[in-house]
């Protein structure tokens, strides 16, 4: 690996920013595409982890400006390039994309129009720390803008002008967001379109957002590609040239033009690529196969992320912990060699002691201490009550410091300590370590955030940011004085896994977790293992699903770590993570049988709809597709001389207002499989929205280029199915020829949507969220795809969403890894802050049963709540609803919050 | 009036309002020194007794952000 150099040593950095602050030169700022400046020191965004500058050394002059302010000695000119030699046992390629750079497409004027932005540049200026403070403005005037269009599909589904093929996934939805976000932030009327082919709104509940965008926020979504793009000179307004559906050419003026620029693989990643000996596609993504989503050609390298195929941020994350799952089997054998354990001194017992508390101010450099008078609150910190030994340090998290304050607080029997810096979210857990290190309960320290919090969000009214400081100090010593010590619970984990649900996700995430040596067992309803795929024959890539479902089957059932119940059902369960036990009655004689397990993965799974709609049942002739293809690889396309596929049934309508996902390249791939049998087959797709999204996009090509005629509906004037002799004849619309058009065809294939498994009896024995359409719904849409809000449950699978074989497996993969973290370990350390019921003031009202967002509470056996604190996620919500103030949070008591309230306005009044 | 300091309290959120004021810093944006934050583990957690008790004491204003 090469390190290249940073010019500022990101372990002395402590992110304080005076380098960049007296840098004199400035760079073009390119996370803000270009639309600000910054400085040659600089830090990508404020976000960044870690919080440590560079310097930018194309731009740098070497004045040694930085040099001088940096008083954590960081900057270092003489940095040079780094070579590292790293043995592991697997690699993961996770290098993402970056976006398509549209100045070569003349015609849309991007880099000759200010006005005209890429969705990044957009994305900036919505952004509150962007180039104009999250203030919706035009780069040319700064004016508000009165109209904005996006233009999807820049760089995507674009072979005539940049050879990009795929679709990019992610930006249809990313234009609604920005929409919906700049007319919020616009305060005034905005007239938002979205110039695009098809919207591709079909990921779990993203039909929704679409109807929402339109329906509740006028914003238009305009079928066309708009082919032209003029400057008005004296306003900066552009005028917009397309064609509409009807093939009418059109004209718009429009104040801003986002251009929706799709995901492209960076050149250096092709490079990495090339070196590592992994193939690429034609397009550059990762080469995977359908039913080994994250392998790459070279065995031991995994991909996931947008290097494998465009995808959005759940996708992704999904991914992450599905090439996880596989970079860690791989080296299973190995776990937990490399852990070292720290060796923690006897606690001392403080309970009687009254408060001594240490108050430790930190200047930051000059962070704090060229703004605040660092010396007058250390000073008034002495003055508080309890306090008996102040200090000042210039970095208070500093190596040197850390060894400084555990020798302090023996010396002089401190057993309360604050400190006042920066900012708990980031170094609250390294000073309790310190605490802990020297024997002093870590719960028994507070503190003061007068960095983030003050100094550096005041820096024009130091008397006025002392004053502040002095009274957050005070709130802290307050708050101090009456935390009590804590201690977090262990408890053991029981490594077994249940997996309910035996289909294609069942099975890969008990083979995974069953090959790191895990027992599993998985609870089936049915007689025989495979689920929906046993319906399914080959995926549109040409991969026989039934060999792999057979080979899937028979590793399952051989495999000594798993057991399968089939015929089985789940009447009870209970517990939590690590720690749960189900109760099963075991077909065919259904005896019940209790398992004992430490984490669960749910893999219900989802059937197709049935459809009522267009004869279906009434005519032979109308199928469904998984129907029509079964038939194809049984009887052939001989007798089949024209066909009409319908999309969008039970999908997208009323009933059922979401995308299913997979139903338009079930219709692809079965188009193009009666096209391989019977060329001269006339093959009809009415269809709302094309939705083949990334790679499938290239089948879609494929069949127009085989002459699959595709006729776009609207849905309120559906397509018209009566039965005749002669065949079925369906009459829909033509656009372009606004006319009727009949076809007698001797099938039609209804495109029909999933419907999760009924899950409801499931959902409430264990006690699990759904969304309206009956899918399990996960801990959080983006960042948790795979957690359930219950710690220790996962889901995968179509029980989470409509998805594709090679999208049930990653998540299955994902699900398998999320389930390890837990496995993994002999036992669980469990947060101290959880909430705790005094029994003798419970009233058994009901209330904290009926406000815990996780469903905690119960009334036990007694009469009185019980909040398991296994289970307890520690936001007390029970503890500020309990009217018989019975409930309390463990270090957010009610007097712990409130000394911090009394101490600000103490003599106020 | 003229010299009128609010003193307000603010209520916030660990997982995001109070993140957010983080980043306010690291971002370096400005707002007038009149804020005390008392971090929460939710916004769930603050109690209308908390609000009202801070209005008896004398305060101006109280934040609840979350």
């Amino acid at each position: 690996m090469v390190n290249h150099p940073r010019y500022i040593d990101p372990v002395k950095c402590t992110g304080c920013g005076e380098c960049a602050m007296h840098c004199p030169v400035a760079a073009i700022n390119e996370i803000n595409k270009g639309l600000d400046d910054r400085r040659a020191a600089y830090i990508e965004y404020p976000q960044a982890v870690p919080l440590a500058y560079a310097i930018d050394f194309d731009a740098c002059i070497g004045c040694g400006l930085c040099e001088n302010m940096c008083m954590a000695k960081a900057i270092k000119y003489d940095d040079t390039e780094r070579e590292t030699a790293v043995k592991v046992g697997s690699v993961i390629l996770s290098t993402g994309s970056q976006a398509y750079d549209p100045s070569d497409l003349d015609y849309l004027g991007y880099g000759k129009y200010p006005n005209v932005v890429t969705s990044e540049g957009f994305e900036r200026i919505l952004c509150a720390g962007g180039p104009y403070l999250g203030h919706v403005m035009r780069p040319l005037d700064r004016e508000e803008p009165k109209s904005i269009a996006w233009l999807q599909c820049i760089g995507s589904r674009d072979i005539n002008r940049c050879g990009n093929g795929y679709c990019s996934s992610v930006c249809c939805m990313y234009a609604i967001k920005e929409a919906m976000i700049a007319k919020e932030h616009i305060h005034a009327d905005v007239d938002c379109a979205i110039f695009n082919m098809d919207m591709r709104t079909f990921g779990k509940d993203y039909e929704k957002y679409f109807l929402r965008a339109r329906d509740n926020e006028d914003i238009r979504f305009v079928k066309a590609r708009a082919h032209t793009i003029t400057e008005i000179p004296e306003t900066g307004d552009l005028i917009l040239q397309y064609a509409d559906e009807a093939g009418q050419m059109k004209e718009e003026i429009f104040s801003m033009v986002v251009l929706s620029v799709g995901l492209k693989i960076p050149d250096s990643s092709v490079d990495l690529a090339r070196r590592l000996r992994i193939e690429l596609n034609k397009y550059n993504f990762v080469n995977t196969g359908s039913f080994t989503p994250v392998a790459t050609s070279r065995p031991g390298i995994y991909t996931c992320g947008v290097f494998q195929g465009p995808k959005d941020i759940p996708g992704s994350i999904t991914e992450a912990s599905a090439a996880a799952c596989l970079a860690g089997t791989d080296v299973a054998e190995a776990r937990g060699e490399d852990i070292e354990v720290i060796e923690i001194p006897e606690e001392m017992d403080v309970t009687k002691e009254e408060p001594r508390i240490g108050v430790f101010v930190c200047n930051c450099g000059i962070n704090i201490g060229g703004i605040v008078d660092v010396t007058s609150v250390q000073e008034y910190a002495g003055t508080l009550p309890y306090v008996v030994f102040t200090d000042q340090n210039l970095f208070t998290c500093s190596q040197d410091t850390q060894d400084k304050i555990k020798e302090i607080v023996i010396e002089h029997k401190l057993n309360r300590v604050v400190v006042a810096s920066c900012t708990p979210k980031t170094h609250e857990g390294m000073f309790m370590d310190t605490l802990e290190a020297c024997g002093l309960n870590k719960y028994l320290f507070e503190m003061a955030n007068i960095r983030n919090q003050c100094s550096w969000v005041h820096p024009n009214n130091p008397t006025a940011a002392t004053e502040k400081s002095k009274d957050l100090v005070r709130m802290a010593v307050a708050r101090v004085a009456t935390l009590k010590s804590l201690h977090e619970k262990k408890i053991p984990v029981n490594q077994r896994a249940l997996i309910i649900g035996g289909g294609v996700a069942g099975m890969n995430a008990a083979l995974s977790l069953a090959d790191q040596g895990f027992p599993v067992t998985i609870v089936e309803k049915e007689e025989k293992l495979g689920g929906m795929a046993n319906r399914l024959t080959t995926t549109i890539e040409g991969a026989d699903v039934e060999i792999y479902l057979e080979e899937l089957i028979q590793k399952v059932t051989s495999h000594p770590q798993v057991e399968v119940l089939p015929r089985s059902l789940i009447v009870n369960f209970s517990g939590f993570q690590g720690n749960f036990t189900t109760e099963i009655l075991v077909g065919p004689g259904m005896y019940e049988r209790k398992i004992d397990h430490g984490v669960v993965i749910l893999a219900t799974g989802a059937v197709e709809y049935r459809p009522k709609e267009f004869l279906y049942g009434q005519d032979q002739r109308v199928v469904t597709q998984i129907e029509l293809s079964e038939r194809l690889k049984e009887k052939g396309a001989q007798d089949l001389n024209r066909v009409v596929m319908i999309q969008c049934i039970g999908s997208r309508n009323k009933e059922n207002p979401n995308c299913s996902k997979v139903c338009c390249q079930s219709a692809i791939k079965n188009a193009l499989h009666i096209k391989k049998l019977q060329p001269d087959a006339q093959i009809f797709i009415l269809y709302r929205d094309i939705r083949t999204y990334g790679f499938l996009e290239d089948y879609y090509t494929e069949a127009r280029k085989l002459g699959v005629l595709f006729f776009r509906f609207n849905s309120e004037d559906p397509p018209v199915v009566e039965s005749s002799e002669a065949g079925v004849m369906v009459t829909f619309k033509d656009n372009i020829l606004d006319r009727s058009l009949r076809v007698s065809a001797d099938l039609l294939a209804l495109s029909s949507g999933m419907v999760a498994e009924d899950t409801e009896e499931l959902a409430s024995i264990v006690k699990l969220a759904r969304t309206e359409d009956g899918y399990f719904m996960e801990d959080h849409v983006k960042l948790k795809p795979v957690d359930m809000a219950t710690e220790g449950i996962f889901v995968c699978g179509t029980a989470h969403s409509p998805k594709l074989l090679p999208e049930s497996i990653a998540q299955a993969l994902a699900a398998a890894s999320r389930a390890t973290t837990y496995l993994s370990k002999d036992q669980l350390t469990l947060s101290a802050v959880t909430a705790w019921v005094n029994p003798e003031l419970c009233a058994s009202c009901l209330i904290c049963v009926r406000s815990c967002p996780y469903g905690v509470p119960v009334i036990n056996e007694d009469g009185i709540s019980e909040i398991d604190e296994a289970l307890c996620h520690g936001c007390g919500v029970c503890a500020a609803e309990c009217p018989a103030k019975a409930i309390e949070l463990n270090w957010y008591e009610d007097n712990q919050i409130l000394s911090k309230v009394d101490a600000l306005l103490e003599g106020v009044l | 009036m003229g010299n009128f300091e609010p003193k307000i309290v603010a209520f916030l959120c660990n997982w995001c309002a109070y993140a957010g004021a983080d980043l306010a810093g690291v971002s370096r944006l400005q707002y007038p020194p009149n804020m005390r934050t008392v971090r929460v583990m939710c916004s769930g957690r603050v109690d209308p007794v908390f609000i009202i008790k801070a209005f008896k004491q004398g305060c101006d204003g109280v934040l609840v952000a979350g």
